[in-house]
């Protein structure tokens, strides 16, 4: 039996479970630093998964499950990022009225369930990993439960989650009826035979809606703002990170270990979809005021960017996507957090409420803006080399296929009009005119912490890109050329 | 280590030191970027007196690998095209810290981002790979944003920060995506300049590649230098940006664009430069004679030396498009002691501004009276301005002028027109109302700073506009041999000057 290789995922879950029974024996009072327990075994878990390699790919549950380099990178990247949201959590505890150690232990549930999205390698797997994310985030989006704007956010998530799924069912359902198989290795080796078979198209289409809908794609990307908007804090800060990661590297199984030579045909799809998410996403944020709404379209927006990764259909295209992805971690959990210390209240979500920001914490306003300044692409911070990475192979590409110049075309005006709303937050921060409230902002350790390791993530993998330029590339090496 | 990791990396050091200076320590702070700053110029002077003027090749040269995969490393090193801007650099950085002692409000942010600028700046000039030289370039742009957001002055600063930072975010971008280009499609996997240069040689770019990356980075690079008519955002972005920051942009980060295309576009692409020839001579005609005209309907100070800024860019231009040794070599010295001279301007402007609480031109009169010293200066860099010789400004601009003179003539007719007659006109009428005429009351009580360090800013700026304007021999025996390089072989083949040997060059392409 393989199930030495979902140790990781045992762990998680356990935790999860062990918290619940903790919260027991827990006095009221104390239950919110479950939370920093939780980080803390978590912690662990990161460190254990080193002992893991992925050079070969190594099976389990006959095909299902695959532990390799990819994996292994996304299981770390959802890690590092379930910490971050639980420090954050712990910060948002007064402000979820009961059931603390529930949100802790849903959060590791889809925390779980992201895991098992890295290493799905057949449809099922993929189905029911997405389900487990998608099931906690209903609960985790509606967890404020006096809260209208909690509430609604909820009930779209639902609604429009719900809907997708079903695409993706059905289209799970074509696949299986014309391959009879559900393992993507199986269905790969049937090869050029199946791309000509239109219900069979189809079929990875709907699967394709339903995973376009975690990463906010166009066209199903209509729920993000208002989501990203009502729910709590952290549950927006996983919901923009972990899931949109897990989408990610579901497409990318999918799109290159399943069906590449169906994807190898879907070149002029794949870049259309990403022009109108890049286009839609920045336009849509130009005139937000509310800022967890604005990263909300932003998120759209940065899909677009990591789908250009994905329609240039080569190798250091897909290492760019993860590049993205570990620079746009720490970027969007350090806005996040500092959302999540500054703005306490809903109305409280406008950007003028970020005014005197630098006076009351200095940390907070530099981090918020080393943050917004990446998200622009600004050296020399992660986000500028991750687009340079994803430029780089458009530009490539752009010789075999002139489309390519209109995604090219289509980036720099996101990027351009991103400058303008980015810059709009740090001016909020450094010279609003008048500042209504300028006491100071207490910053517990942990949080602090975490800041400076979000602080530095940014820093480092925009003057070393080195080291993660190559872990990235070989982790991709699974995927083919 | 090379002197030239010292020269941008003292900067940098600097600014995170700064970070952990309490925020009361103002004195401090200004102490340290004025102390860095000074040592960065000596620094620079020392390299400039060291470079070896007969050596080929690159001095001062150091080199690390940083993505390995890319082709990317950390590579710098100098030649005659990069030497004087160095210094020019370094100079103006330092008289622009000096000249920050106005500002008086969030010092300690202020003083990292000036830090932070100057060594971008001067890291891009210094940088031999393609990447650097663009991130270098960013670290600088990017403070110049945030200081005229904060710092800035008048009443539109906030619509200025906005224009200043997408038009120049679009020109950073375009020329990003044309170097990326370069870099791919010269198939020789790496941005090192010295190595693509070579590979280059050897296989040269395709005409339709030339013809596609070229638009990419004169435009993005033209955007950046403000070339007409993308223009637009300059006289704006001056008159909004506090002092230091106008000195630092106008004379030093904006000649990165045109020292890209001098590095990069034409050793590179010479193919494309002879088809854009004529185009160029022609857009910077726009910058020569239409900015130059609008300069003359200026009532506000600052808004005229913006416009005479950008009209200056146009004779850079005219070197460029003459593509021949004579006119790449004025280029440069052009884009050398157009640094100083946009410095020491905006120097003086920011001082007028500072005094009298305004810069309409209208409102003053008389003022050389109250400020005799300032007003000296005021005059001579006006002078230099509508080049008259003696200063840096016209050894360049007349050599732009007899390069360009075989293939432009009506061009450069035009442009010799513009610079003596229409630079002279608006030059001498701001001198007439700033300075002469009868002193308003109101002014009465304006008194000169007696502080003899308030001074030194202008004194090193003028200076060196002097010094270079009385031996342009400096710049031109290292200039000239690196412009060699860096034009088509049968041109640079038969060129290599003897020393000593400055002005007296013969055209060889005729």
């Amino acid at each position: 039996m393989n199930s030495r290789f979902i140790i990781l995922e045992i762990a998680v879950v356990a935790l999860g479970l062990g918290i619940l029974l903790v919260d027991l024996w827990t006095p009221p009072a104390e239950k919110r630093k479950l939370g920093w327990l939780a980080a803390l075994v978590l912690g662990l878990i990161l460190a254990g998964s080193f002992k893991l390699h992925g050079d070969a790919a190594q099976t389990a549950f006959g095909g299902m499950y695959v532990l390799d380099g990819l994996a292994l990178y996304f299981k770390r990247f959802f890690l590092l990022a379930a910490i971050v949201v639980l420090v954050m959590s712990v910060e948002f505890a007064d402000r979820i009225e009961t059931g603390v150690s529930e949100y802790y232990a849903l959060m590791l549930f889809a925390l779980a369930g992201m895991m098992f999205a890295a290493s799905a390698n057949d449809f099922s797997l993929l189905f029911v990993s997405l389900e487990l994310i998608t099931v906690t985030f209903y609960i985790l989006t509606s967890f404020q439960r006096n809260r209208l704007l909690s509430l609604e956010a909820g009930v779209k998530y639902l609604i429009l989650g719900a809907l997708s799924s079903a695409f993706m069912v059905y289209g799970i359902a074509l696949v299986f009826g014309i391959t009879g198989k559900l393992n993507f290795d199986a269905i790969a080796a049937m090869g050029g035979a199946l791309a000509g078979n239109k219900v069979f198209l189809f079929g990875i289409l709907l699967v394709l809606v339903g995973i376009g809908f975690k990463i906010a794609a166009f066209p199903v990307q209509i729920w993000a703002p208002d989501v990203y908007q009502g729910s709590p804090t952290p549950t927006t800060a996983f919901l923009a990170v972990g899931s949109k990661a897990a989408g990610f590297v579901l497409l990318l199984r999918v799109l290159f270990g399943a069906v590449p030579g169906v994807t190898a045909h879907w070149t002029t799809l794949l870049i259309a979809i990403s022009i109108i998410t890049i286009l839609y996403g920045n336009l849509c944020a130009l005139p937000q005021r509310n800022l967890k709404r604005l990263l909300g379209y932003s998120s759209i927006a940065n899909a677009g960017y990591m789908l250009m990764g994905v329609a240039v259909l080569s190798s250091a295209g897909r290492a760019a996507v993860l590049y993205y992805l570990g620079g746009y971690l720490f970027t969007l959990l350090g806005a996040f957090l500092v959302i999540c210390l500054v703005m306490r209240s809903v109305d409280g979500e406008d950007i003028s409420a970020l005014a005197g920001l630098n006076q009351r914490s200095p940390l907070l306003a530099a981090t918020l803006t080393l943050a917004m300044t990446s998200l622009a692409g600004i050296p020399p911070l992660a986000g500028f080399f991750g687009k340079f990475l994803l430029l780089r192979e458009v530009v490539l590409q752009g010789a075999s296929n002139p489309a390519y110049y209109w995604l090219l075309a289509a980036a720099i005006f996101g990027v351009l009009i991103s400058v303008y709303y980015y810059f709009g937050v740090i001016r909020a921060v450094y010279w609003s005119k008048e500042a209504p409230d300028l006491s100071p902002i207490p910053i517990t350790p942990a949080v602090r912490i975490a800041l400076y390791g979000c602080g530095a993530g940014m820093l480092y993998l925009g003057l070393f890109p080195n080291t993660l330029v190559e872990i990235t590339t070989q982790a991709v090496a699974v995927l083919g050329k | 280590m090379s002197i030239l990791t010292y020269i941008l990396g003292w900067p940098l050091v600097a600014a995170l030191l700064l970070c952990l200076v309490p925020r009361d320590y103002k004195f401090v702070m200004r102490l340290v970027a004025v102390v860095v700053n000074f040592i960065v110029m000596l620094l620079a002077v020392k390299m400039f007196w060291q470079f070896d003027n007969l050596a080929d090749g690159y001095q001062f040269e150091q080199h690390a690998t940083w993505v390995r995969s890319l082709g990317i490393g950390y590579h710098v090193g100098v030649d005659g095209l990069n030497a004087g801007l160095i210094l020019m650099g370094a100079i103006v950085a330092f008289a622009a810290s000096l000249a920050s002692w106005e500002v008086r409000e969030r010092e300690k942010e202020f003083y990292i981002l000036l830090l932070v600028m100057t060594g971008g700046i001067l890291g891009a000039f210094a940088s031999l790979d393609l990447f650097f030289f663009y991130f270098f370039h960013e670290l600088a742009l990017v403070p110049t944003f945030i200081m005229i957001g904060v710092w800035g002055r008048g009443e539109n600063k906030n619509y200025a920060t906005f224009q200043i930072t997408l038009y120049l975010s679009l020109g950073a971008l375009i020329s990003l995506i044309g170097l990326i280009a370069l870099y791919l499609r010269s198939g020789a996997n790496t941005f090192d300049i010295v190595a693509l240069t070579d590979h280059i040689r050897q296989y040269p770019l395709s005409a339709a590649d030339q013809g596609f990356i070229f638009p990419l980075l004169l435009f993005g690079f033209g955007i950046l230098i403000s070339l007409w008519p993308f223009h637009i955002w300059a006289p704006l972005g001056y008159g909004s940006a506090p002092t230091p920051t106008a000195m630092l942009h106008a004379g030093v980060l904006k000649k990165f664009g045109l020292y890209g295309l001098l590095r990069i576009a034409l050793p590179l692409m010479p193919g494309a430069v002879m088809q854009w020839a004529n185009v160029i001579a022609w857009l910077c005609l726009g910058n020569i004679l239409y900015c130059g005209l609008v300069a003359m309907r200026q009532k506000n100070l600052n808004w005229l030396i913006g416009y005479s800024s950008v009209a200056h860019m146009g004779f850079v231009f005219l070197g460029i498009a003459s593509f021949n040794l004579i006119g790449v070599t004025g280029a440069v010295m052009v884009m050398i002691a157009h640094g100083f001279l946009a410095a020491l301007t905006f120097a003086l402007s920011g001082y007028l501004e500072k005094q009298t609480g305004t810069l309409e031109i209208a409102q003053m009169g008389g003022l050389l009276r109250r400020l005799p010293f300032v007003g000296a200066v005021l005059i001579m860099a006006m002078f230099a301005g509508c080049g008259l010789p003696g200063f840096a400004n016209f050894a360049g601009e007349i050599t732009v002028f007899f390069g360009a003179w075989k293939q432009f003539n009506l061009v450069t007719g035009l442009a010799v027109w513009g610079a003596l007659v229409i630079g002279a006109v608006y030059m001498t009428r701001a001198i007439r109302g700033i300075l002469h005429g009868p002193l308003p009351d109101k002014w009465m009580a304006v008194v000169e700073s007696t502080w003899p360090l308030r001074k030194i800013p202008y004194l090193v700026l003028l200076t060196s506009l002097i010094v270079f304007g009385f031996f342009p021999g400096l710049l031109v025996d290292k200039i000239k041999p690196a412009a060699a390089r860096i034009l088509p072989a049968p041109v640079a083949a038969a060129v290599r000057p003897g020393p000593g040997e400055t002005l007296a060059v013969v055209d060889q392409r005729r």
